[in-house]
């Protein structure tokens, strides 16, 4: 099952719908509710990202028996040193991102303690992408 | 104990799930931060002052129910709407996050670390 969402740059209103969407759909396939929280609490944290930090992007998601895949891959401005993004506390977000709860820069390493496969690449000036899968079993 | 026990004992208003006063709780976890909220493995009462539509998002992700708004903060019509669709029940405590959660402790709720 493919399904695909666009998520708007500062658009905090909205940040979470696509998490949601999923939430829903993996519920429905009866997915077990410990896996089903990695899973969207990961995709949560990404999405707000590209809210956040970039200027929006799209949130892909792949379905199977065993496995979900997410990518959200934004349109820049690219993170320029990944390893310092990766580190619990580092974050450049802006004072409206804290407004929302976020910007304590818990939510890379956060989706790193959720997934069973993180892969983050990104070229400064084109865009980041986030790819992450887990395992239902 | 019950819901109806910590809105009695913060002498709180519901501003939504009035018909689940009875459902039963033990942990609370107090935070404004959301991402801290999103590393919780357990699904305590949340006391927050952090009002907004992503306080809600961020309890549908975690699978929170129960949210205790501190300083009389009170949510507006997208928020209640969103937490109607998650089945949440939402309280307004008048006291500040210090006294709420003195209060909650005093009643016997449990920390979750
Ligand atoms: N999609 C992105 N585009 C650009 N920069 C990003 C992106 N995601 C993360 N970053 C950078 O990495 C930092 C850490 O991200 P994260 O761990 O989610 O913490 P936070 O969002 O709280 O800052 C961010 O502050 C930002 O500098
Ligand atoms: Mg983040």
């Amino acid at each position: 099952m493919h399904q695909e969402y666009t998520v708007i740059e500062g658009d905090f209103v909205n940040a979470g719908k696509a998490s949601s969407s999923v939430k829903k759909t993996l519920k429905q396939l009866n997915v077990n509710p410990q896996v089903l929280k990695r899973v969207v609490v990961a995709l949560y944290e990404a999405e707000v990202n590209a809210i956040a930090h970039a200027y929006g992007g799209k949130v892909l998601v792949d379905i199977d028996a065993d496995k979900i895949k997410m990518v959200v891959a934004d349109k820049g401005p690219g993170i320029p040193d990944i390893a310092w993004a990766m580190e619990e506390g580092h974050s450049t977000a802006r004072p409206e991102v804290r407004d929302m709860g976020f910007g304590a820069g818990m939510g890379l390493p956060n989706m790193q303690k959720n997934v069973d496969k993180l892969n983050v690449t990104s070229e400064v000036g084109v865009g980041t992408t986030v790819e992450m899968e887990v395992n239902f079993h | 104990m019950t819901i109806q026990d910590i809105v009695a004992k913060l002498g709180a208003t519901v501003a939504l799930g009035e018909e689940r006063m009875d459902m039963e709780v033990e942990h609370a976890f107090a935070s404004d931060l959301m991402s801290d909220v999103l590393t919780l493995k357990d699904t305590p009462v949340l006391v927050t002052g952090l009002c907004n539509v992503q306080t809600i998002r961020t309890c549908d992700m975690a699978s929170l129910e129960v949210v205790v708004f501190v300083r009389n903060k009170r949510p507006t019509e997208d928020m209640i709407e969103l937490a109607e669709d998650n089945d949440m029940v939402l309280i307004c405590s008048q006291y500040s996050m210090f006294k709420t959660c003195g209060l909650l402790w005093e009643l016997g709720m449990k920390p979750l670390y």
